[in-house]
């Protein structure tokens, strides 16, 4: 250190070095100059590297109209921040995707301006579970991805694979499934609706929830680890350490394919289907650039693109797509899929986290 | 050294820089979360900020009342685990050669370059059964097969406490190499065997420092929420985990900064008392 103060670097270079750095970083990324612009949120890390890469450039090349994209974080402090910027009328980005959950609670405060379907010609392509519309029937946002979580298992440690999800309550599998730590993201009272209970219809009702409760707390002696993070549990699915669990399709079939013990199954009762949409904020004077992107994200090419190059599963019906049955089934499923009860994590939030905490830790 | 009071207005110039970033990074961002804690959560949004008293009551609860005893618990025992073991290393560290000293104080310090993500996975691989340290015991025979040491209590003990230790050490050092050696020597001189004189003579000598010790790693402990998560079972979960749970994943900031207040009243309190009993000691004795 001595030395290197030595070394006859002046304490004014330092600090013009330092300034110099600065300014490089605070300098906006350079978009190229084009007349029409649009800033899109995606979720950061995976999902906006591969946007970036394999999606955007696409896009500007055929519509003119330049991506920024804004990496976001997950869970709903994006929307916090977007529902602050808008009331100061201000649009951190135009076009976001969003969860499920979080879509509903914009809802409540008009966040979303009202997407226009003539403006898309390809809306028609959509399955209807991928059109997120308000009470009164405008629609909020449009399916933006959509990924499953599955059973998965060890296939050393689970030479057959398991068809249904009752496979988490057989006692055989004591102290043996890894799954996720909250009500809100693990789904199982759904999975538990459905495999239990004739369909998640069966939570509509408090005695419903509770039943599922009850129900659901005869797995936690098979527990091993309750995961928020996700590598946690993928490196001791991968090693046989926790041999059976949920965990997300896509990601399942790319170590499977990289060699590791792995395997996803969708269960007779359906995979998990998990999505986000694209939702326009009403801060946004780009609506008009925000539907023709919705629109070409919402083609038959782009949507098996997105199928191989991410990973995802389209939002659009399964004959239009040039997609192979290989590649279908790497990311999707005909079996028909548990849908998540959204409406419940925004009425019920807190009841169903406090009901959940108490199950789990007590 | 030799300091003088300070006199004129001039003098006190030096505090003003320091006493600034603690009201920015530490006055405010406390009071906003005190403020927060009395609003009103909306499932469907976020908060509206109104007065209710409705997040505390939420949490006055014997489930939250256990998890906070759990949490407190569990930072008492890692405190007292790493002062036990720190003090005597440390001590042996001080006794020993300059260039022993500085390998240990290098290593030691390398350590607190791991993050807590880091140390979580290496101790989970550790304690794992497909390559963990019992496979070790299996090859040299003194187990049948291998075993998974996690998840549980113990290695989330294991976990906080080889954290913490190095903070430990740091703390305790400069106090025990600037302990007077001639004590010691007294103490032998007068009879004393090492390890009486070390229980007789060092301990207590140093207990503020102890003390203080004990007090930094308990308040260090106290907001650890990624070990009990990675190592642990949902019975070993901290306070803290279910303040991120409650913040990030619930969006439920009213009720996550009530959690925070009273774990933060909560150590405030038991420092208080400890320094109390401290202090009563040192009148009586």
């Amino acid at each position: 250190m001595k030395k290197l103060l030595e070394m006859g670097i002046s304490r004014r270079g330092v600090l013009g070095a330092g300034l110099a750095t600065a300014g490089v970083l605070a300098m906006p990324s350079i978009l190229r100059a084009q007349d029409r612009s649009i800033k899109v949120g995606v979720y950061g890390g995976y999902f906006k590297d591969s946007f970036d890469k394999n999606i955007f450039p696409e896009f500007t090349k055929a519509s003119g109209i330049a991506v920024e994209s804004i990496a976001e974080p997950t869970g709903e402090a994006w929307l916090v921040q977007l529902q602050q910027a808008a009331r100061a009328n201000q649009a951190p980005a135009d076009l976001s995707m969003m969860s499920q959950v979080a879509m509903l609670k914009g809802q409540s405060t008009e966040l979303w301006t009202p997407l226009d379907t003539a403006k898309l010609k390809n809306a028609d392509n959509l399955l209807d579970r991928f059109v997120n519309k308000y009470p009164d029937g405008r629609i909020a946002g449009i399916g933006a991805v959509a990924w499953y979580i599955t059973l998965v298992t060890n296939t050393d440690a689970y030479p057959e694979a398991p068809d249904s999800w009752a496979a988490f309550w057989d006692p055989a599998n004591a102290d043996k499934l890894g799954l996720l730590a909250l009500v809100s993201n693990s789904f199982l009272l759904e999975v538990t609706a459905k495999t239990f209970m004739g369909g998640t219809n069966a939570l509509d009702t408090e005695e419903g929830l509770l039943e599922a409760f009850e129900k659901l707390a005869e797995v936690k002696p098979n527990v091993r680890l309750w995961y928020r993070d996700e590598a946690q549990f993928e490196q001791s699915l991968k090693s046989g350490e926790i041999p059976m669990g949920q965990y997300y399709h896509d990601v399942t079939g790319l170590a499977a394919a990289d060699g590791h013990p792995v395997r996803s199954t969708f269960p007779k009762e359906g995979g998990i289907l998990d999505s986000g949409c694209w939702a326009l904020s009403k801060a946004s004077q780009k609506a008009e650039e925000a539907h023709v992107f919705i629109d070409y994200m919402s083609q038959p090419e782009i949507q098996a693109l997105m199928s191989r190059k991410v990973g995802t599963a389209p939002t659009i019906k399964r004959e239009l797509l040039d997609l192979t049955d290989e590649e279908f089934d790497a990311v999707s499923s005909d079996i028909d899929p548990i849908i998540p009860r959204y409406d419940l994590y925004t009425t019920k939030a807190d009841w169903l986290n406090q009901k959940w905490t108490e199950l789990i830790v007590g | 050294m030799r300091r003088e009071p300070p006199r004129t207005i001039a003098d006190y110039a030096p505090l003003v820089f320091p006493a600034l970033m603690l009201i920015v990074f530490f006055v405010i961002p406390f009071s906003t979360m005190i403020a927060v804690s009395f609003f009103q959560r909306d499932q469907a949004g976020f908060y509206t900020p109104t007065f209710t008293l409705d997040n505390y009551e939420r949490f006055l609860s014997a489930f939250f009342g256990g998890v906070l005893g759990f949490s407190i618990m569990l930072a008492v025992l890692v405190a007292v685990v790493c002062v036990a073991v720190a003090f005597p290393f440390t001590y042996l560290l001080a006794r020993s050669s300059r260039r022993v000293q500085t390998v240990w104080l290098v290593a030691i310090l390398s350590v607190l370059s791991l993050s807590e993500v880091i140390i979580g996975f290496a101790w989970s691989t550790l304690f794992s059964r497909t390559a963990g340290i019992t496979n070790l015991l299996v090859a040299v025979g003194l187990m049948s097969e291998p075993q998974a040491l996690l998840p549980g209590f113990g290695a989330v003990l294991t976990g906080m406490v080889y954290q913490a230790l190095p903070y430990t050490i740091l703390v305790l050092y400069p106090a025990l190499v600037r302990l007077d050696p001639t004590l010691l020597e007294a103490a032998r001189t007068l009879g004393a065997s090492p390890a009486r004189a070390f229980l007789n003579v060092v301990v207590p000598a140093l207990r503020n420092t102890i003390v203080a010790t004990l007090i930094m790693v308990f308040v260090f402990a106290l907001g650890s929420y990624l070990l009990p998560q990675l190592l642990g079972r949902p019975q070993h979960w901290t306070l803290s985990v279910l303040i991120t749970d409650q913040a990030i994943y619930q969006s439920n900031m009213p009720f996550a900064a009530a959690m925070a207040v009273f774990l933060v009243l909560m150590s405030l309190a038991l420092v208080g008392l400890t320094l109390m009993i401290g202090g009563r000691r040192e009148a009586s004795a």
